[in-house]
This record gives C-alpha cells, structure tokens and sequence, in this order.
C-alpha cells in the first residue's frame, strides 16, 4: 500500500487541492461575512490617518467632479455636449467605480499577501471584499450624482426608477472585472504596471467627457464596434435614465445585460483555476 | 531514511493516522537579483533581471502523524521547515507528492500579521472569521483572545503599533482561541516573554490531551523536549531523524556541535 492509499483509506483528504467548482461557490458564499468585514475595515483603515476620516469619501469624488467639469468645461466650449454638467457627473463617477474595482481588484491578492501567506480562505474572497468596499463608497458619490441633477434639471423622472438596476448590473460586471485582473496581476506582475494606462485609455474612449455619438457619428461601422465598449454601455444607459435628452435604447439594455451577466462567469471560473497558485513565493 | 511504504499500525493500540506527508518536494522559482556582487566595483552590471534559479527547499519527505501527537521540527535556518509546514497547511503547494490530512491544519507564523493598519480588536474579528468561524462566534471569543494575549490595555490600538511580541501573542491567541484538529506552530513563540511561553505551552499541552494534533517549529531544544511526544529533524531540505524527542534533539546538538540541551 502506497502513503497515498495509507491516507485515502483512512479518510485523509488532500490539503491545498483547489475544490470542485460549485463547492467553491458555496465556501465563498459560506464566508460573505469576512470579505464584507474586510472591506469595511479597509475602508476605515484607507482614512484612518487622515484629519477628516470618512469625509474623503464624499470630498474625494466632489473635488474629481469639479476639476473635470472645470477642464472640460474650458476645453471643449461650445462642443460640449447637451446639458454638460449632469452628462459629466454621470460619466466620471460611474467610470470611477468600474475602474475602481478593477484597479483595487488587481491588487487584491497582491496587496493581501498577509492574509493571503497565513490564512487559508476561498481567495475570490478579496477581489469581492473590494468591489463591496468600492460598492460602499459609490454610495455618496450617487447621492451627490443625484443631487446635482435635480438641482440643474429640477426634474424628477419615471425613469429613475431603474437607475438602481444599472448600478446592479454594473456592480455585476465590475466584480467579474476584479476577478479577471486579480488573477492576471497576482501571475503576472509586470501587467500590474501597465493598469494606469489601461484605465486612462479607457477614460478617453468610453465617452466620460464627450459624447462618442457625436465624435463618431460619421462612422457608422467604428460605432458598431465601439458600442460594444463595456464602459460606456454602463455609463451611456444610466444617462439616458437620468439626464434630459439622452435616451435608454434597447440595444445598451442588451448590452450592459450581457456584459453584467457574462463577465462575473468568465471571472470566476477563470479565477478558480489558479486557486492553487496564489500567495506562492515567487 | 523516507519511507515509501505506509507504516504498519502497532497491534496494541488502533492509531488514526491525521497527516500523511507523502513524497513532498518543494522548488520555488526565483529571479536571482543580478550576480553575485564583484569584489572590484561592489554589483557587476550584467544581467540586472538576474537569472531565474530554482531553490530545491524539500526533497522528498515522507511522514506520517498521528492523533494526539506533538511533532517538533527542527533543524539549522533555512533548512525547509517553514516551506514544509506551509505545504501542510496548504499555502504552498509541492512540485511533488502530496500532504493529505483529516482536518484542514492551521498555521500560525511569525509572519503572518493579518491587517497592519487595523486594530488589535479587527483583527481578531478578521482571522476568526477568515477561520470559518461567524461572527457571533468570533464576537463571543474576543474577550478571552484578548485576555491570553495579555494585550488588554493596546487591543485598540492599530496593529503596526505592537512590538513583534506583542504581535506574536496576538496570532498566537487568536489561533489557539479553539481547539484546531490540527495546529501548526512555526516560531510564534519564540518572540513571547517567559511569562506568555508557559502560558502558550500549557495551552498547546491542553490541545494536545483533547486529541489535537500540534506540529512545532522551535529552536528551543528547551521547549521541544517540554511540549513535544516526537520530532522531525530536517536538514536542507532532508528528512535526517525522525523519532523519539531525546534521541533525535541529542543528534542534532551533536551535529550543530552545541554540548548541553539548553534554552
């Protein structure tokens, strides 16, 4: 009898063997209290050391706001698009979010090595404790979205109902984007270099500032494929719910559907895969 | 002195095996940071990406443990104890063979601190929920982690802030705060004053009678011989002795030419 039977016969099981995959999903759902509690208290820990705490929170995305709607507001003059400043709003806090949680994402596994070296979890655990620590904080930045909408268009609409299913469908597709560059980054560090030019190139074309229908609007077939663009999908639908004169079409509904649908299954079978391989020193 | 073959269990008493260490190797990867340095102009300039080595940190050792005991690993640094335990608790997995186990075992390194920036308190509530337990659980717990890590008057205190004894005795407690079928210490002790070494021994003395397993990384012969029922001598990277605390403790001074067992 080989070691192998010797342990198999007495009930051993293999230590570190990365679970089957549904068995995973239910560890994961299992222990949804540490990634909450990790995130809040990252969250804390982020301010901790700071004057104003939790304030930045609200300060943060105000300052961002105002920057860009001053610079762009200068820059683009009279191009700027319909009812400029909810339009930017809109797309510079959704955007935020998205990258957010792929920066912090990528960064979840690397950036955890502690709780990674000494405690053995279901390491989707980290990727989703900062998406929901992203999730947390997208909350003031909403409300301040909301706020200067209503002051500027002094409407309420129907169609503000559904802004909350954007902001689900969104979150979805975000946790699957943490999940991809979580694993990408913690295999191959090198791409966690590039990341701040991924986003900046993101920023540009996915019509945060301007509007792509606009730009592109002589090119039919260059939109066909830039509709596919997740980013502005998600940041182009929650417009046409909130902002005057921008519609909610069919196709975005669609679209941000797939991406929020798509991508988590992608993200989280890509991400099991290498269960085994995190935290490694190498 | 591996052996391939499974022990065959003594007739006298039925042993329930708990960890089975099965052929395991572990090789890690590693850049090597550019030459070694030039004894003209300090770093030769070739090659700064260096070259990737590979680091055979244990070659092919086999064990087997049993319920209830107490295994000391010892051996000279950088022998692959740490690398070793690490497999066992599954946060490295070998390049061959395997670690089995009844229970998944917990392992409490001199490395490991959860959330620097966090307080003491957080941090128990993070490792006892990152242990499966609820946080209810963990709640209830708290006080008393607190109490044996004797750290009552700084548990609100961030982390970064502890000394690394105070460190140590936190994870030390938070590990120990329940019965683990299966507890891995790697040195955590080391670093605790007198007064927190009793206190951590009789708690592993304790585990050990309820029928837990405890595997102990220790360069206190001192301690080893006072807690442990058998031990493991590794030495790069081989399985050299294994067996009787006395015995195996004796070799190794011989060999590392130190002449009395002795903290």
């Amino acid at each position: 009898m080989t070691l192998a039977e010797f342990a198999t016969t007495h009930g051993l099981k293999r230590i570190g063997a990365r679970p089957p995959f549904f068995k995973y999903i239910a560890e994961v759902w299992q222990r949804r209290g540490f990634a909450w509690m990790l995130s809040n208290f990252t969250n804390q820990a982020t301010h901790a050391r700071t004057r104003l705490g939790g304030w930045w929170n609200i300060l943060l995305p105000t300052i961002q706001a105002g920057t860009y709607g001053l610079i762009f507001g200068l820059i683009l003059g009279s191009s700027r698009p319909h009812n400029f400043l909810p339009f930017l709003f809109t797309g510079v806090f959704l955007f935020s979010f998205m990258s957010g949680c792929f920066q912090s994402g990528a960064g979840s596994i690397t950036g955890n090595s502690g709780l990674v070296k000494s405690l053995t979890f279901p390491r989707a655990l980290l990727p989703l404790s900062t998406v929901i620590q992203q999730f947390i904080n997208l909350w003031p930045q909403i409300a301040l979205l909301l706020i200067t909408i209503l002051i500027t268009q002094q409407s309420l609409t129907v169609s503000w109902l559904l802004f909350p299913v954007v902001i689900l469908l969104m979150t979805s597709f975000s946790f699957g984007l943490a999940l991809v560059a979580a694993r990408l980054n913690a295999q191959l560090r090198d791409l966690g270099k590039l990341i701040p030019f991924v986003i900046r190139i993101a920023f540009y074309v996915s019509g945060v500032f301007f509007s792509v229908d606009k730009v592109l609007g002589k090119w039919p077939e260059v939109m066909a494929v830039f509709k596919f663009n997740p980013f502005y999908d998600f940041i182009e639908l929650a417009r046409g719910l909130l902002v005057n004169g921008y519609a909610p079409t069919t196709e975005l509904w669609l679209l941000c559907i797939g991406w929020a649908v798509l991508l988590p299954i992608v993200g989280i079978v890509f991400f099991w895969k290498a269960e085994e391989v995190y935290g490694r020193d190498d | 002195m591996t052996d391939e073959t499974a022990p065959s269990a003594p007739a006298t008493e039925e042993r329930q095996p708990v960890v089975v260490v099965d052929g395991v190797d572990i090789i890690y990867q590693v850049y090597a940071s550019g030459k070694k340095a030039n004894k003209y102009n300090g770093v030769s300039k070739k090659g700064s990406r260096g070259q990737l080595r590979q680091v055979h940190a244990v070659k092919n050792v086999s064990f087997t443990v049993y319920k209830g005991e107490t295994v000391g690993i010892i051996g000279t640094n950088g022998s692959g104890k740490s690398s070793l335990l690490r497999a066992v608790a599954g946060l490295t997995q070998p390049a061959n063979g395997a670690v089995y186990a009844s229970a998944r075992p917990v392992l409490l390194g001199v490395g490991a601190v959860l959330m620097p920036a966090l307080s003491g308190e957080k941090n128990i509530l993070l490792g006892g929920l990152a242990m499966g337990y609820s946080k209810k659980e963990t709640e209830e717990l708290a006080p008393a982690i607190t109490e044996f890590a004797g750290l009552e008057e700084f548990i609100d205190l961030p982390m970064r802030t502890y000394s690394s004894g105070m460190s140590a005795r936190l994870r030390f407690a938070i590990a120990a705060s329940r019965s683990h079928d299966i507890l891995i210490i790697d040195e955590a002790l080391s670093v605790g004053d007198q007064q927190f070494r009793k206190r951590s021994e009789a708690r592993m003395r304790e585990m050990r009678d309820n029928a837990g397993t405890v595997f102990l990384v220790s360069h206190s012969m001192k301690s080893i011989l006072d807690t442990c029922s058998r031990v493991i001598w590794l030495e790069k990277g081989v399985l050299t002795m294994d067996g009787d605390p006395r015995e195996v403790c004796n070799a190794y001074n011989e060999y590392t030419g130190v002449k009395t067992i002795d903290d």
